[in-house]
C-alpha cells in the first residue's frame, strides 16, 4: 500500500505532505506496538508465571511483575520431573529426523531436478500427492504397521515415520530448480559424476535451503506432540511435549511449574528461531507450507 | 536471504524466473529411446532417489493406499479382519460421534480459516513497508507459530480461566458483567480454542502473505498513484487482484489445516467439556488407537479426507470460474 508519490510541483503541498507521511509513520508505529503487545502478552505472562509461588499465577488483579522473584522454580523442575530425560529425548529424536530428512531429501530432490529419466515427473506428482492427504487419513494403517513389526514405544518408529517425508524433498527439489542446468551440464562434460555434482556443486550452492529444511524440520519434530504421544508409552521416552502435556495431569495446581516447564520448552526452539529467522522465513514463503 | 519464490510455486512446475525447470534446457536433451545413455540416466536417477524413496514408500505410500481398503474392512483388536463393505459408512450415518465431531470441526473451520486469513493479511499489509524496526516486527509477530502447542495450549487455558485468569479480569475491567466461561463452557470451549488458534498461525500465513505481495510490481502502484487512485482504491484495484492467488494458496491450506486440527485440542480441552470441542482427528484417534477398531476408524479418516479433498476441489473450480 506504501505508495511512492510523485513529487508535488509546489513547496507547500510537498512540505503538507512530508507531515502526513510523518504522521501516518508515527500512527503505524503505534498500531504496530499494539499488536506486538497482544501477540506478546502470552509469552511475558507465561514468563513472569514461571518465577511466582503457585498461589500467585492466577491472582486478582494479574501480577505482571512477581511479587517475590521465585527462582527456585528453575532449580526444583529438574527433580520434580524428569526434564533433562525429556530435553535429552526431544533432542535425540529431533537430530536424527533433521539428519536423515536434510540428507536423503537433497538427494532425491537432486535427482527430481537434474537427472531425466523416464516416469520421474510422474514419481514425483506421487510424492505431491501425498501431501495433501491429512496425516490422519494414514496414521491408523501406520499404526498398524508399527504394532505388527514390534516398534511401537521406540524412537525407531517415530524416526522411520517422520525422517523421509515428501515435504523435504519437495522442498529442495523447489531450491534446486534455481540452481542453471547448464551449470551442471558444463560438470558432467568435465567429468564430474553426478554423485560430485550434488556434493561439490549443488550442495554448496544450496546452504541456504539446507539451513531452511534442516530448522524446519527440527522445529517441527521438537514441536510434535501427536506422534510421540501415539507412539511413546514409556516415561523414560517421552519427549518435551508429552512430559509437557502430563504436569497439567500430575501437577494440576502448581502454576508455577508448569509455567516454568513450558517456558524450558520453548526457549530452544526461541534460541534456534532468533539465529535463523531469516532461513526459516524464506523457507516457509518457498514452500508454503510445513511438514 | 534467497530469492522469494512465488508463493503458488509448491505446484510441481514452480513459474520462479530466475530459471527454466529441467526440461527445456537445450544443454540437456532428452536421450533418446533405448539408448545405454538412457539407461544409466534412470539408474543414476535412481540411485539418488532411492534412500528417501525406501522409507517414503513403506512409511507413507502403502499406509496411504491402505487406508483406503482398510476403511471397508471389519478389524479390531480382537477379530481378525474381514470384508465389510459399505457397513462402516452406514455406521458412520447413525454414529452420533461423528455427527457431534463433524460439525465442531467444521464450527471449527468456520471460525479459524476467515480470522486467520483476514489478521494474516492485515498483519501483512501493515508489515510490508520501508519504515525502520520492521524486520524486527515481523519476526516478533511471527513467533507465536514456532512455540510448541502444549506450551500454547498451557498457557492460553490459564489465560482463559474463568474466574481469575487475566482474560477475563480484562473484559470485567472494561465492563463485561458476564464474561464467558471459556475453557471450561460448553458454548465457549471452542471459540476459545479458535482464538488461540488464530494466534498462533496468523504469523504462518503472514509470511506467506507477504511473499505475495513483494512479487507485486512497484510500476503498478506508480502507475495508480499516476492516475490519482489513493489508499483504498489503490488496495482493492491493485494489491487484491494481484495477491489473488496467494489469497487462494493460503485459503486451501488454512481449510487443510482446519480440518486436521488436532494437538491444540486435545491439549486445551481433551475435546471437553462433554463433547463440545470432539473434533474428527480426535475421533479417529479414540476409535483406531485407543479402541483399536482398525475398519471404522479408517472409514472416519477416509471420511475426512473424502471432505477436505471435496472442499479443495470446489475452491480451485470457484478460482478457476473467477479467472476466465
Amino acid at each position: 500500500m506504501a505508495v511512492a508519490g510523485a513529487a508535488g510541483p509546489l513547496h507547500a503541498s510537498r512540505k503538507a505532505k512530508a507531515g502526513r507521511e510523518r504522521a501516518r509513520r508515527v500512527a503505524l508505529y503505534v498500531v504496530l506496538a499494539v499488536l506486538l503487545a497482544i501477540v506478546l502478552t502470552p509469552f511475558l505472562w507465561m514468563l513472569s508465571s514461571s518465577l511466582k509461588h503457585d498461589i500467585d499465577v492466577l491472582s486478582i488483579p494479574v501480577q505482571w511483575i512477581p511479587k517475590d522473584w521465585v527462582w527456585s522454580n528453575y532449580d526444583s523442575i529438574w527433580s520434580v520431573a524428569p526434564m533433562a530425560g525429556y530435553l535429552a529425548n526431544s533432542s535425540i529424536l529431533a537430530v536424527t529426523i533433521t539428519f536423515l530428512q536434510v540428507l536423503t531429501g537433497s538427494f532425491a530432490a537432486y535427482g527430481f531436478s537434474k537427472v531425466r529419466f523416464p516416469g520421474r515427473d510422474a514419481l514425483f506428482l506421487g510424492y505431491i500427492a501425498t501431501i495433501a492427504v491429512p496425516w490422519q487419513a494414514y496414521m491408523i494403517p501406520q499404526y498398524i504397521m508399527m504394532q505388527q513389526a514390534h516398534l511401537t514405544d521406540s524412537f525407531l518408529s517415530l524416526i522411520l515415520l517422520q525422517a523421509f517425508s515428501a515435504f523435504g524433498v519437495f522442498l529442495m527439489r523447489q531450491y534446486y530448480l534455481s540452481i542453471p542446468d547448464e551449470l551442471v551440464e558444463a560438470a558432467r562434460l568435465d567429468g564430474l559424476s553426478d554423485y560430485g555434482i550434488w556434493a561439490r556443486i549443488v550442495l554448496p550452492l544450496t546452504k541456504p535451503a539446507l539451513a531452511s529444511l534442516a530448522l524446519l524440520t527440527f522445529v517441527n519434530t521438537w514441536n510434535d506432540y501427536m506422534g510421540p504421544f501415539i507412539y511413546l508409552s514409556s516415561n523414560n521416552l517421552w519427549t518435551v511435549q508429552i512430559g509437557l502435556a502430563s504436569f497439567i495431569g500430575q501437577y494440576s495446581a502448581q502454576y508455577a511449574m508448569i509455567m516454568t516447564g513450558s517456558v524450558i520448552s520453548v526457549v530452544p526452539v526461541l534460541v534456534i528461531f532468533l539465529v535463523g529467522q531469516r532461513f526459516f522465513i524464506a523457507g516457509i514463503a518457498t514452500s508454503g507450507m510445513k511438514g | 536471504m534467497t530469492s522469494l519464490a512465488e508463493p503458488d510455486s509448491w505446484l510441481p512446475e514452480p513459474r520462479t524466473t530466475s530459471a527454466g525447470g529441467g526440461r527445456t534446457s537445450p544443454a540437456n536433451p532428452p536421450p533418446s529411446r533405448r539408448s545405454p545413455l538412457r539407461r544409466r540416466a534412470t539408474l543414476v536417477g535412481w540411485s539418488f532417489i532411492l534412500p528417501n524413496f525406501i522409507g517414503f514408500a513403506l512409511f507413507t505410500l502403502v499406509p496411504v493406499l491402505a487406508a483406503f481398503v482398510l476403511a471397508f474392512t471389519h478389524w479390531d483388536a480382537y477379530n481378525p479382519p474381514s470384508w465389510a463393505g459399505l457397513r462402516n459408512f452406514a455406521r458412520l450415518l447413525r454414529d452420533e460421534n461423528f455427527r457431534v465431531a463433524l460439525t465442531n470441526t467444521a464450527l471449527y473451520a468456520l471460525g479459524h480459516v476467515p480470522l486467520t486469513l483476514a489478521l494474516s493479511l492485515g498483519l501483512a499489509l501493515l508489515l510490508n513497508q520501508k519504515l525502520r524496526g520492521i524486520a524486527f516486527f515481523r519476526v516478533a509477530l511471527f513467533f507465536p507459530y514456532v512455540t510448541s502447542l502444549v506450551a500454547v495450549a498451557i498457557v492460553w487455558n490459564m489465560l482463559f480461566n474463568p474466574t481469575s485468569g487475566p482474560v477475563n479480569q480484562f473484559l470485567h475491567l472494561i465492563g463485561a458483567a458476564d464474561p464467558p466461561g471459556w475453557t471450561a463452557s460448553p458454548t465457549w470451549a471452542l471459540p476459545a480454542v479458535i482464538i488461540t488458534a488464530v494466534w498462533k498461525d496468523m504469523g504462518y500465513y503472514m509470511v506467506l502473505f507477504l511473499a505475495g505481495l513483494q512479487t507485486i510490481p512497484r510500476e503498478y502502484y506508480e502507475a495508480a498513484s499516476v492516475d490519482g487512485a489513493t489508499g483504498w482504491r489503490t488496495f482493492w484495484n491493485v494489491t487484491v487482484p494481484c495477491l489473488r492467488p496467494t489469497t487462494f494458496f493460503v485459503l486451501v491450506m488454512l481449510t487443510i489445516s482446519s480440518f486436521k486440527v488436532f494437538d491444540l485440542i486435545f491439549v486445551m480441552t481433551q475435546g471437553g467439556p462433554g463433547r463440545s470441542t470432539l473434533v474428527l482427528s480426535q475421533l479417529i484417534y479414540q476409535v483406531g488407537i485407543l479402541d483399536g477398531d482398525f475398519g471404522y476408524s479408517s472409514a472416519i479418516a477416509l471420511a475426512l479426507f473424502l471432505i477436505v479433498a471435496a472442499i479443495t476441489v470446489f475452491q480451485f473450480r470457484l478460482q478457476q470460474r473467477r479467472e476466465q
